[in-house]
């Protein structure tokens, strides 16, 4: 499989604290990847060294197909088409609907004015196609902190799959999500696939996981403990393997994985 | 849904609450004009015959700008969840920087492009203390306040310059002269750099991210915002305008007085908050801002005219500002 991201000796130091160390990780195009990992095991950190928003130390070395990506920013990250959904929302609450869809990347003119009438209409647009808002009440123009756990996630999926990314990114997106809405989420997961799309999947939950990855990366404190691709393992052999992580810090028998 | 809606003529409820919408939206606007029209009527009730001349009036758009002109820009700064208290100084510090350069060419218009740029530093020079060595503005400010209020008086040996060269250019026609006799010109400048400022804000990048930098500065830089240059930006022109004041104010009076611009920064906080722009950052508006300086200009003379002593205007400034932020922070919580 051609490699669409891929990352070499990758490490980040947050002054006495190693929250990555010498990460090595390919991202093939229209692979699902899932990651998973203890808190604190790195994902968070990784992630945000894929989007350019972290530098990693000196010595790492990213690439984009193929292609050495020097001084990544959160800017050229986008160029290249890779989307986030951040564990964190990333969300702007006093500001509008549509404020934060274009978050960052406001659609303007060449002199930075801003074109809101085009905006506004494309979040409308987007409302009713892909975050499925049906209250009246909700407009363009609404604030996001009011809206629900749910529908801010609805917002952050919305926004990463607006603008036509390669490589989507979902850190943690089912966290305090309800039954329905988790299901939508894996849903949107899957549809990655199906769209010739990249994604890499974070999550507690191996059963949120499991169903929608081709392959999944597992994360230990700071490195990467063993990957393998899903059609190698059942459900119960992953979970067996997983519970030998936290025990031992790392996966045996994975050197058929390892590709 | 929505080209549908377009297409017919709005049905009465949606009518209804489209309208509804632009109530909530712009409620603490609405606000602070009812609060703004209630003083004057009470004023014009009490003091009639002061407030139903135009002298008031003329004399309310001549010195209301001078801490106006402060008061807009710094709206950015407040809604990027910083502050600025040494733009008092700069007002000063500014007309130093006049007061060395003509003394050295006698160019009135060389002394004044000094002035804006000395301004222009110094509000840069804030932004970069405040964004690369991270210390909090509130602190930083306080001693860059102290700071160029040091500088100006040191340069200046505590000694003022009289403004009669000024006063020969057309620069001063520009800036104090009158309009046709009934408007001052520093009011048409305050209300041209309030549209800019507001186009700014609300209709070029620059204020999309200054609203966000101020709402939540962690998710601004994971969406790629670059969150120290939008703070820098906004209190460098705090500074260039803080010296655009300082030089109106002098000219005006004809003189430059080493302790220019004291006595201005509660007046111009006060614009800021009680125009509605939340100290939590994320919100405001330059329309509330004016009209907030106008209220805090008018409360003085009114109480004069209406036959009280001026011992009333701090206790009935502080109630205005008390009240009004208070049903702010009241109407903001029933809206969300
Ligand atoms: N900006 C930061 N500064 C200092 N330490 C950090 C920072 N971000 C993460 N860390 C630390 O790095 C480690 C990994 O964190 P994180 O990547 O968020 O883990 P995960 O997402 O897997 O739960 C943790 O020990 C965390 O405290
Ligand atoms: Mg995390």
């Amino acid at each position: 499989m051609d490699n669409l991201l891929q990352l070499k000796n990758v490490s980040k130091t947050f002054g006495e604290v190693s929250a990555v160390h010498d990460v090595n990780l390919e991202i093939g195009t229209n692979e699902i990847v899932g990651l998973l990992g203890d808190n604190g095991a790195g994902k968070s950190t990784l992630v945000k060294l894929i989007t350019g928003y972290h530098r990693p130390d000196p010595g790492g070395e990213i690439y984009w197909r193929n292609k050495k990506v020097d001084h990544l920013s959160v800017p050229k990250a986008r160029e290249l088409g890779i989307e986030v959904v951040y564990q964190e929302r990333a969300l702007a609450d006093q500001q509008s609907l549509w404020r934060n869809i274009f978050l960052g990347r406001e659609i303007s003119n060449r002199w930075g004015m801003l074109d809101v009438k085009t905006m506004q209409h494309e979040t409308q647009k987007l409302m009713h196609t892909a975050m499925g808002f049906t209250s009246s009440a909700v407009t363009s123009e609404s604030v996001v902190g009011t809206f629900s756990g749910g529908e801010r996630q609805g917002v952050a999926i919305t926004r990463a799959l607006y603008f036509k990314a390669e490589l989507i990114i979902l850190d943690e997106p089912t966290m305090g999500l309800s039954l329905s809405e988790t299901r939508k989420c894996l849903d949107f997961v899957a549809s990655i696939k199906a769209a010739g799309k990249a994604a890499v999947f974070i999550d507690h939950n191996i059963f949120h996981v499991y169903p929608v990855v081709d392959r999944i990366v597992v994360l230990d404190r700071g490195t990467v403990a063993g990957q393998f691709m899903k059609n190698e393992l059942t459900l119960d052999e992953l979970l067996d393997r997983l519970y030998r992580v936290a025990q031992t810090g790392s996966l045996e028998n994975n050197q058929g994985a390892t590709r | 849904m929505d080209s549908v809606a377009e297409a017919r003529p709005l049905s009465p409820t949606a009518k209804r609450s489209r309208f509804s919408r632009l109530l909530r939206k712009y409620a603490l606007q609405i606000a602070i004009v009812f609060v703004a029209l209630a003083i004057l009527a009470f004023f014009i009730w009490r003091a009639p015959i002061t407030f139903l001349s135009y002298d008031i009036y003329y004399s309310l758009m001549s010195t209301t700008p001078f801490f106006a002109l402060i008061a807009i820009p710094l709206t950015l700064v407040i809604i990027a969840k910083e502050i600025d208290l040494s733009f008092t100084s700069v007002m000063a510090w500014g007309m130093t920087a006049f007061d060395v350069v003509f003394v050295a060419t006698n160019n009135v218009w060389l002394g004044f492009i000094a002035c804006l740029l000395a301004g222009l530093f110094a509000g840069w020079v804030n932004g970069m203390i405040v964004v690369k060595l991270g210390i909090p503005s509130l602190v930083a400010t306080i001693g860059t306040q102290f700071l160029w209020r040091g500088v100006v008086l040191v340069v200046t040996n505590g000694q003022g310059l009289g403004l009669s060269a000024v006063k020969e250019t057309v620069l001063y026609s520009a800036l104090v002269g009158k309009i046709g006799d009934v408007i001052p010109a520093q009011f048409v400048w305050t209300i041209i750099i309030a549209i800019v400022i507001w186009f700014f804000l609300n209709r070029h990048k620059f204020g999309a991210h200054v609203y966000l930098v101020g709402d939540n500065a962690d998710s601004a830089k994971l969406m790629g915002v670059d969150v120290g240059r939008t703070k820098i930006l906004t209190f460098t022109i705090v500074g260039l305008a803080a010296a655009f004041a300082g030089f109106v104010v002098s000219t005006q009076v004809n003189y430059f007085w080493p302790t220019l611009g004291e006595g201005y920064l509660l007046n111009t906080l006060a614009s800021v908050f009680l125009g509605g722009t939340s100290v939590f950052g994320g919100t405001g508006t330059i329309f509330g801002t004016f009209i907030a300086s106008y209220i805090i200009a008018i409360i003085n003379p009114g109480i004069v005219a209406a036959g009280w002593t001026a011992y009333w205007t701090q206790l009935i400034y502080g109630f205005i500002i008390v009240a009004s932020v208070s049903l702010q922070a009241v109407l903001r919580r029933r809206l969300n």
